[in-house]
């Protein structure tokens, strides 16, 4: 008998190392996240009403099919890759970055640029170097500023294409330091009702779907940390950096908006935790994503204040997503049993 | 290779734009509508059969050592002429092109025909290959132009064609010029493998 | 012929007879186009001035005037038919929401405004770049004819009566700020040229 033969009679397998596989994979984490999403997806369906649902909906389903046609179609592989979650989370991170009262065929641009231009022109999961999603939000901010920027105001159940829009609270902050006049940073919502989500009776908040509400994204974080789908070093540098920088110019001079209402307001939350985590666009090492998240929230209130857009997030992050491979040349750790350099 | 191959050898096999990828920031800056593409492909077609005409015609009188300075003073003079002119008489198409005439003067495509070409062959066939680079040059333009003025406003040459609410004005802006460009690459580059 | 060596007595020969070549090329055409550039730059503005304040048969943009109200200073074209004033078009700017709006308004000699014509900004492209067409005669925020002394021009947001563009309030209040700046200073010029007072110093 041969050696062969034997293994092939007890059917033994020969892999090369590691052997051991913990069970993390693709699917496991981005399913992770999704979960994560649910309580902030709730919290825009129950201040958003129809509309939220429709823009979550469209966006999915767009991405979904997306992805299968140009897997299928264009590049032509065996395996479509629709069932790794990767395409679903683009689309609900979509969905977050819109809002609730776009019509159906801009969220399906938004969908084929996202998926097409921003992940599968690259090769698809692993090689983009760019949050797809974010893309896709940036492409539609651009090219439809007028429906992008007409914000619903919450509350509004049934209403869809016809809600009543109204100025969100990082437009009154822009609007205050165009003005040099601090009496309108009054009209903002309080801290509080930014944090929960749930606007007061008289002050609606107003917005894309997923920045309603800082608490439900607070809670995704939670849930990702404790599942180890992520680590704390990227939320908490962006949200520490845009603490510290624009608490410096709010004590330098009240036209800038309070650090708390920056933290509260916009996408910030909503990227800091689960736009700029992205695996595959982020540093891999602990400091480069210190570095990576410093850079984006230092980024985002030079933008908020100083740009021409209200919001700078989107705009942050993806610059420093081009930033991600010279952070990774950079930030290499050792090597065991390298000679550190004296 | 006679006068009709060096043609079509400057449209199609080495076309500036989609093959040599010379003269990017024209290329992109230029193209928010076909006409302005048009107009800056014409310009830059222009300036190159005239300069490479000229210096095949004086090559035997430069010296190796000093060609390129004497090169760029005989683009430059040409590219003055040409913004001179189109100041006089084309006054609109000038304001909208802009610092991009001038910026002639440094296309790499100019001084690229005049070392590759026009330095080792007649004046005639250098005329030729100015023509079908400037010719290549401009159809790319229009091409790149028309596609950006379609998708980002929904005319084409100013006429409309698509409601202009459903444009996405990416694509007037620069992003949309990129991405634009890339995909025509790599559409020209899909067709020349099969 | 042979190609010439690189001695240093042909290169600067060479170098030195080519650029006074091109250098008298370019003084030719320069001298043949100056006459038309200059005649297509005053077409240009008088172009321009045409379509805020039609039917003037001067030349406005020779006859310019700066006035100062508050500090700024602002060009005053006065426009005249048969040597009646029937208008002025004013050149006036405020800060929009990405920087300087300049705006060049027609206004009749009762100060109602005729049309304007928006001459250079930096707002964002898609939202306050409409700007250009949004207050135009028909438009949704139509401005002509209404006469800012009457009634200074502001949009509904701030009590007033001019639509605002969509999604671009800071944009259209910038533009609304030019417009009254531009009567104001139109209004002080004439109540100079009316009283027939030479300015007092």
């Amino acid at each position: 008998m041969t050696l062969l033969s034997i293994v092939m009679a007890n059917k033994l397998i020969i892999s090369l190392s590691p052997h051991i596989h913990s069970g993390d994979s693709v699917q496991k984490n981005m399913y992770g996240v999704l979960i994560a999403l649910i309580p902030a997806l709730l919290v825009s369906f129950f201040a958003f009403g129809l509309g939220a649902l429709i823009v979550t909906l469209t966006s999915v389903a767009a991405c979904l099919f997306f992805e299968w046609a140009i897997t299928k179609y264009i590049l032509k592989r065996e395996q479509t890759t629709i069932m790794d979650g990767s395409a679903a989370l683009t689309g609900v991170l979509l969905a977050f970055n819109l809002p609730s009262n776009l019509p159906v065929w801009i969220i399906i641009i938004g969908a084929l640029v996202a998926i097409g231009v921003g992940k599968m022109t690259f090769g698809g999961l692993g090689c983009n170097p760019f949050n797809p999603a974010l893309i896709g939000r940036v492409f539609l901010l651009i090219s439809f500023p007028v429906q992008m920027t007409s914000w619903p105001q919450a509350g509004q159940w049934g209403a869809y294409l016809d809600a009543e829009t109204g100025a969100t609270p990082l437009a009154l902050m822009k609007q205050a330091i165009k003005t040099g006049d601090a009496s309108v940073l009054s009209d903002l919502p309080s801290s509080l009702s930014l944090l929960i989500g749930i606007p007061d009776s008289c002050q609606m908040g107003a917005g894309c779907l997923g920045e309603i509400s800082a608490g439900a994204l607070l809670l995704g974080l939670i849930y990702m940390l404790w599942k180890k789908i992520i680590s704390w070093h990227i939320p908490v540098s962006i949200l520490a950096t845009v603490f510290v920088f624009s608490g410096l110019m709010h004590l330098a001079n009240p036209v800038y908006a309070s650090p708390i209402q920056q933290l509260f307001t916009g996408g910030l939350m909503l990227g800091a935790i689960f736009m700029a985590t992205d695996y595959v666009t982020s540093p891999m090492s602990h400091k480069g994503m210190i570095i990576y998240g410093i850079a984006i929230g230092f980024l985002t209130v030079v933008i908020r204040t100083f740009g021409a857009y209200p919001e700078g997030m989107s705009f942050a992050i993806l610059i420093m997503n081009a930033f991600t491979p010279l952070i990774n040349t950079y930030c290499k750790p050792k090597r065991y049993g390298e000679v550190l350099k004296k | 290779m006679n006068n009709f191959k060096i043609l079509i050898n400057g449209i199609v096999k080495e076309n500036p734009t989609f093959v040599l990828l010379l003269g990017m920031c024209p290329t992109l800056g230029t193209t928010s509508s076909a006409i302005n593409g048009m107009g800056m492909g014409l310009a830059t077609m222009f300036v190159l059969i005239c300069s490479n005409f000229a210096i095949s015609a004086i090559k035997n009188l430069v010296p190796d050592m000093v060609r390129i300075p004497i090169f760029v003073v005989v683009i430059a003079s040409f590219v003055t002429i040409l913004q001179m002119l189109m100041q006089a008489y084309v006054p609109s198409l000038y304001a909208t092109l802009g610092l991009f005439i001038p910026l002639i003067v440094v296309n790499c495509i100019l001084l690229g025909r005049a070392e590759a070409f026009a330095c080792k062959n007649s004046p005639i066939a250098s005329l030729f290959d100015g023509l079908g680079i400037g010719l290549g040059f401009t159809i790319a333009l229009t091409l790149l132009g028309g596609i950006r003025e379609f998708l980002g406003t929904g005319k084409l040459f100013n006429i409309t064609i698509m409601p202009e609410q459903y444009g996405m004005l990416v694509f007037v802006l620069a992003p949309g010029a990129f991405i634009a460009l890339g995909y025509l690459i790599a559409i020209v580059n899909r067709f020349k493998k099969a | 012929m042979k190609k010439l060596e690189s001695s240093l007595k042909n290169m600067v020969l060479s170098l030195t007879g080519f650029s006074i070549l091109a250098g008298g090329l370019l003084g030719w055409v320069n001298a043949a186009t100056a006459e038309p550039i200059a005649q297509a730059n005053a077409n240009a503005l008088s172009d321009a001035i045409a379509k805020v304040v039609p039917g003037f048969d001067n030349n406005p943009s020779e006859e310019a005037e700066n006035v100062e109200v508050n500090g700024t200073t602002y060009k005053i074209y006065p426009a005249t038919q048969g040597g009646k004033a029937i208008g002025a078009a004013v050149e006036a700017s405020a800060n929009g929401f990405g920087g300087a709006l300049t705006v060049l308004v027609g206004f009749d000699t009762e100060g109602n405004i005729i049309d304007y014509s928006l001459l250079s900004h930096t707002e964002t492209p898609g939202l306050g770049s409409k700007a250009a067409d949004w207050f135009k005669k028909g438009a949704k925020g139509d401005i002509t004819g209404k006469n800012p002394g009457e009634k200074t021009l502001s949009v509904t947001k701030d009590g007033g009566e001019i639509d605002a563009i969509t999604a671009s309030t800071i944009t259209s209040r910038a533009f609304l700020q030019a417009v009254n700046n531009a009567y104001a200073a139109y209004m002080n010029k004439q109540v100079d040229s009316t009283s027939g007072a030479s300015p007092q110093y």
